[in-house]
């Protein structure tokens, strides 16, 4: 089967990428937990699942795609398309429904998608983004382009035929893909202990003959340095890896979901994986930054955050009569 | 008849309490059905148990697959899909498997299942959360299709459709979950598939609405009567087999036909119910068929614009004018 794929130590990262990754995951977070005010105050409405939590696996998996490569992303995808490099302040006019937003009001929270850095829509569908990845694994492929697709889901979505399919395929034929499976242990309100009998979602990839592995995924430069080794290794034309991060989701399944079903005491201790404050202290610990820098950091992202969330907020709404736009391209 | 108050959410519970106890095959399987994502089966675990009442995996093409194997070996599910934009995720154990298997089969096997799932726009969902499905099942032969817009009758329909010996498609809207109304507690009481009601009895126009565009309809009605114009409403209620004989004679009384579904219009309920009227009751008209629903788009995330393609009030009012050729 040509070269194995084995996952190696995990390396430190330097202070230029410790701050990039710092940075990137304190948008995310502050993007969503802006997101949970404005909901809760219904100045955004519609369905909005937050990423709180999970910042790590999409900022350490896409720190190793280019503006070429791909992503597929799912209901929960705000993290994914700020981790690609999404606009915030595209974001949020999407979020306000507003015609500056990335799809002109239309799509919304779970479809956000920007054709210019390769993101391939985040999806309402559970499960649709993986056979989508396949296409675009297969044109890159077609096209000796070199671009490799990372196709984010969940644990839930993994019992899904198109994870099966999907899995199947790109490995028969050899497809680029990073198929990332944010393990978050949950399903909308199943634990995953009742959803599948394995524990670890990689497991699957034997059975399609691709490589498969689990990281910490609350754990920054344990997605980093896996991912680094993964896209190289597709890059290389290996075909697929099925990379694991297991995480923590810390809100309800959607933004206002009062969680009745989850362990109260799991959730109170649920902040002591927080990849943020983990990174972090590391980081700090180890000199590698001061506690003066991730105070400017966030300073900075908070600022981001705010003139985003203006931006949105004076959006132009769309003229309501016309719907008919773009249900054809041209 | 003993009657309590209920929403249509209330009364599906209760209409699923009921089989379940009656017939120790109804089960009910589903994603996170114990829960309930829009409330309607919450509960109900507690009484029937995980062994009847089943939390699936994410997983449309098992799900349905499932309640048809297990319906041709003895059992009476209840399948819920949450959206009915899911059913997409699930088509072939719908349309090729359930549907065909009793003529496949030379009457050997039926499928008698019920698919619940609900749909409707109005929340912001965007494309993938919104649509309203309805008339996609109707032109699939060995299907039957039910949309109710009442508590009393998505309680009476339900338990016939538990009881039917084919697979009932059991179209649900979202909006409609909390309107509420006068629900018999009778455990015999149904409502037969295939017997469309007569909401309100009119003289000048008749509309026949579906599910969520029932109130509206009704709310028109009070609205022009109040102008003199005499609306009829009818609501099919199942949609096949559809009991064309009472849209029949409603509109061979008025002269005039409105229709009204939330669902795309193109190749939909209207578009069924303007050719049998066409077919069976061209000499009858007096005015032109005039159908309201979506337009040829999808559901924006925009709530605005969700609103502008959403069939409303004024929509109605519109149409019955031009039915009526006041326009
Ligand atoms: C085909 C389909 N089935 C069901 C749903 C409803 N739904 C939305 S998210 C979700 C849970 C997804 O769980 P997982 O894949 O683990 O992702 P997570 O929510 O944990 O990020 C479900 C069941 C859906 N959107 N699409």
């Amino acid at each position: 089967m040509g070269t194995k794929f084995k996952l190696k130590q995990k390396k430190q990262v330097g202070k230029d990428a410790a701050l990039a990754l710092l940075k990137r995951m304190l948008l995310i977070r502050r993007f969503e937990e802006t997101l949970a005010r404005l909901f809760a105050d219904s100045e955004v409405k519609g369905f909005v699942h937050l990423s709180i939590g999970q910042e790590a696996c999409p900022t350490g998996v896409c720190a190793h795609l280019t503006n070429d490569d791909y992503i597929t992303s799912t209901h929960r995808g705000h993290g994914h398309l700020i981790g690609k490099g999404g606009d915030i302040k595209l974001a949020m006019a999407e979020l306000f429904g507003k015609t500056e937003g990335y799809c002109k009001g239309r799509g919304g929270s779970m479809h956000v998608a920007a054709f210019d850095l390769g993101i391939l829509g985040a999806n309402g569908i559970v499960g649709a983004g993986l056979v989508l990845a396949t296409g675009s694994g297969f044109s890159a492929k077609y096209q000796n382009n070199d671009r490799v697709t990372a196709c984010f889901f969940g644990d839930g979505a993994s019992n899904q035929g198109t994870f099966h399919e999907a899995a199947n395929l790109a490995s028969v034929w050899k497809l680029p893909i990073l198929f990332v499976c944010e393990n978050n242990g949950w399903a909308e309100f199943s634990p995953q202990s009742s959803h599948q009998k394995i524990e670890k979602v990689s497991t699957r990839a034997v059975g399609y003959g691709m490589p498969g592995v689990t990281v910490d995924g609350d754990d920054i430069e344990a997605v980093y340095s896996a991912t680094a080794d993964a896209v190289a290794w597709i890059r290389k034309g290996n075909g697929p890896i099925l990379l694991e991060c297991l995480t923590h989701r810390w809100e309800g399944h959607y933004a206002g979901d009062p969680q009745p079903y989850r362990d109260q005491d799991e959730l109170q201790a649920i902040t002591q994986h927080c990849p943020i404050e983990r990174f972090k202290k590391q980081l700090i610990e180890r000199k590698t930054i001061t506690a003066a820098e991730f105070e400017a950091l966030s300073v900075e992202v908070e600022s981001e955050i705010g003139e985003a969330v203006e931006f949105g907020r004076q959006g132009t709404d769309p003229n309501p009569q016309d719907f008919m736009s773009y249900i054809y391209a041209d | 008849m003993s009657m309590g108050f209920n929403t249509i959410a209330g009364a599906i519970s209760q209409a699923i309490t009921e089989e379940m106890r009656r017939d120790a095959n109804v089960v009910l399987i589903g994603e996170d059905v114990t829960t309930g994502i829009f409330g309607v089966t919450a509960g109900l675990v507690d009484e029937f148990g995980t062994d009847r009442f089943c939390d699936t995996p994410i997983s449309e093409n098992a799900i349905i697959g499932c309640a048809v194997g297990a319906a041709m070996t003895g059992m009476r599910p209840i399948a819920e899909i949450m959206f009915q934009d899911f059913l997409t995720c699930c088509m072939d154990p719908i349309v090729n498997q359930a549907a065909k298997m009793s003529y496949m089969s030379g009457g050997t096997f039926s499928v008698p299942m019920v698919v619940r799932s609900p749909g409707g726009a109005g929340l912001g969902a965007g494309p993938q959360h919104s649509q309203s499905l309805a008339s996609w099942f109707m032109g699939v032969p060995g299907l039957k299709v039910v949309s109710p817009s009442s508590p009393i009758d998505a309680k009476g329909l339900l338990k016939s459709a538990i009881r039917d010996n084919n697979p009932v498609i059991f179209l649900e809207n979202k909006l409609l979950y909390f309107e509420s109304g006068e629900v018999p507690d009778d455990i015999d009481f149904t409502i037969p598939l295939g017997q469309a009601s007569v909401l309100r009895e009119g003289d000048d126009v008749t509309i026949v609405a579906v599910s969520g565009m029932v109130p509206r309809a009704l709310r028109v009605a009070d609205e022009l009567g109040a102008e003199g114009v005499s609306v009829e409403i009818v609501d099919p209620r199942t949609l096949y087999p559809l009991d064309t004989e009472t849209i029949l004679q409603s509109v061979k009384k008025t002269g005039r036909l409105v229709t009204a579904e939330e669902g795309v219009m193109t190749c939909g309920v209207g578009a069924e119910l303007a050719a049998l009227i066409a077919e069976k009751a061209y000499d009858c008209l007096d005015g032109p068929i005039v159908r309201v629903g979506t337009p040829h788009v999808n559901y924006a995330y925009n709530q605005e614009m969700e609103w502008a393609t959403i069939p409303d009030e004024q929509d109605l009012v519109r149409a019955v004018k031009k039915a009526i050729g006041q326009e």
